[in-house]
């Protein structure tokens, strides 16, 4: 596999209008049980992302992170707070792949959807493939991919949505460690060359570091952000230099801090 | 060619076995002809009356054939309506059971009156037995895709049309398969019923009111009838198995064969 560390300068094989940025004040959400009962997910949760920023949201388990991207992606209204978001598409932790269709083909899912027609959607995704060199994977169907091409042929299908907001719930949550390793590479490639806002959600807080500009630490549930950390580093960021690891410890300082509360 | 003989083996030697233990227990309990004709006596029968048996077959067949194509549209049809309404849902599912336990008789009378004494009548109950599990594993198949599917889908902005075509349709397919096999096993029967329940004004009446008029006076030619019968349910099972294969690729495991 080619990394596309080498080559951050080449032309983005997608585009999108929308240089919006995302808004959250106060925002909070809780759950309901089927007798009424609450369950606050996020309480009072604020954050700003400019457009083009890539944003990693961390926390403990059950903190709400995922429940912030479904608001994020419109699938959920928040209870009280203001929540302004550019259209967002999300990538869920599991890839989602339809079985029936090859990696050609579920890439392409998002232009059908989208109302393009089979062949056109097809050629487009086809691009896309030949100028990541995935293209010997395109006629696979998804059991035949390992986990990691699966989580590229689903980001693949994310960045075709052309929606200016990227939500990635934990995509690399389920990988092996090497595998994770060689995709966060890869993401970081992606993200260079294919400018979008994202909000990356993860347990890993190496990888927020590795991939985002700011780390947002949330608290045990209800979540609310607790810590943002800055990372001022050039790119490509190696997980061994001293400021990745120094950033690395603060934010799972900040963790700890969270989760205790 | 040579692996599917093999693994075909079993049942054939099966039957041979069971044949062959039919005939010894004829032969020496001395058990009369119209009681249970030997198998030497059913071929005999079946070489003997090829002609007719054979047009009836075919009007049967026909039934059977068609019937079935009846009860699948009507089985994903009504599927797809009860999974995209909830009211529907509460509305058809109880009459849908419910159909299960009408005695055809009942309704057999009504249903020549309704559409004479040709085709349609039978189809109707072919259909009436054949959809139901066609209807339980569509509505089963289409509720079965991930919980997170629909959210993923929902922010690729793809309306409910589009969310199973895309996805809930093709994910019930292999469900919907397997109710089609359930039903094409009771499919024969159902055209049993349906021709011994309706009468016919056809030159040839079927092979379920040919093989209930032999039974009592023509024995070895009811059971030649029976014969076919068998022979085309097992043939009809194993040709859906291979359009299984070839629609629905994905969801033979490599290991779970078809029995």
């Amino acid at each position: 596999m080619p990394s596309q560390l080498q080559s951050p300068a080449r032309a983005p094989l997608t585009q999108v209008d929308g240089g919006e940025p995302i808004v959250l004040d106060g925002v909070s959400f809780a759950y309901r049980d089927r007798r009424g009962v609450p369950l606050q997910a996020l309480a009072d949760v604020s954050l700003r992302a400019r457009a083009g920023e890539v944003v990693a949201l961390v926390g403990p388990s059950g903190c709400g992170k995922s429940t912030l991207l479904e608001l994020l992606c419109a699938l959920r209204t928040p209870d009280r707070g203001v929540l302004a978001c550019p259209p967002a598409v999300l990538m869920p932790q599991r890839d989602l792949l339809l079985p029936w269709l090859n990696a050609l083909d579920n890439a392409a899912l998002a232009l059908r959807i989208a109302g393009w027609r089979r062949a056109p959607a097809r050629a487009r995704a086809h691009e896309l493939f030949v100028e990541l060199g995935l293209e010997e994977f395109q006629r696979l169907r998804p059991h035949e991919l390992s986990g990691g091409m699966r989580q590229r042929v689903a980001f693949l299908r994310t960045l075709l949505a052309g929606k200016p907001v990227l939500c990635l719930d934990e995509p690399f949550g389920a990988l092996d460690a090497i595998t994770r390793g060689e995709m966060q590479e890869w993401l970081a490639g992606m993200l260079a060359r294919e400018p979008r806002t994202v909000v990356l959600v993860t347990h890993d807080v190496e990888e927020a570091v590795l991939l985002a500009d700011r780390v947002l630490v949330l608290s045990a549930r209800p979540g609310s952000v607790c810590a943002a950390i800055d990372v001022e580093l050039e790119r490509p960021r190696l997980r061994t230099a001293d400021r990745v690891i120094a950033l690395r410890e603060r934010a799972l300082q900040a963790l700890a801090q969270g989760s205790r509360r | 060619m040579r692996a599917a003989a093999a693994r075909g083996l079993p049942a054939v030697a099966l039957v041979l076995g069971l044949l062959a233990a039919w005939e010894l227990y004829v032969d020496i309990a001395g058990v009369e002809e119209a009681l249970l004709p030997a198998p030497h006596a059913i071929a005999q029968a079946l070489w003997d009356s090829a002609g007719l048996l054979w047009r009836n077959f075919a009007v049967t067949a026909e039934e059977v054939v068609l019937g079935l194509g009846l009860a699948l549209a009507a089985g994903l049809a009504l599927g797809v309506a009860i999974h995209l309404s909830p009211l529907l849902r509460r509305a058809v599912y109880p009459l849908a059971i419910g159909s299960q336990a009408v005695p055809i008789p009942v309704i057999g009378v009504l249903l020549v009156f309704w559409w004479g004494f040709g085709l349609l009548p039978k189809l109707v109950v072919i259909a009436l037995i054949c959809f139901f599990p066609v209807l339980v594993t569509t509505v089963d198949g289409l509720a079965a895709v991930d919980p997170d599917q629909p959210k993923l889908l929902r922010t690729l902005d793809a309306s409910r049309w589009q969310a199973l075509r895309f996805a809930e349709l093709p994910a019930a397919l292999p469900a919907a398969l397997s109710g089609a096999r359930i039903a094409l096993t009771v499919g024969v029967i159902g055209a049993f019923i349906a021709e011994t329940t309706t009468p016919t004004t056809g030159a040839y009446p079927g092979l379920g009111r040919e093989i209930v008029t032999d039974v009592n006076f023509q024995a070895p030619r009811a059971y030649a009838g029976t014969v076919m019968l068998v022979a085309f349910a097992l043939a009809c099972f194993y040709a859906l198995a291979l359009a299984e294969r070839a629609l629905a690729p994905w969801s033979i495991r490599p290991r779970g064969e078809t029995p």
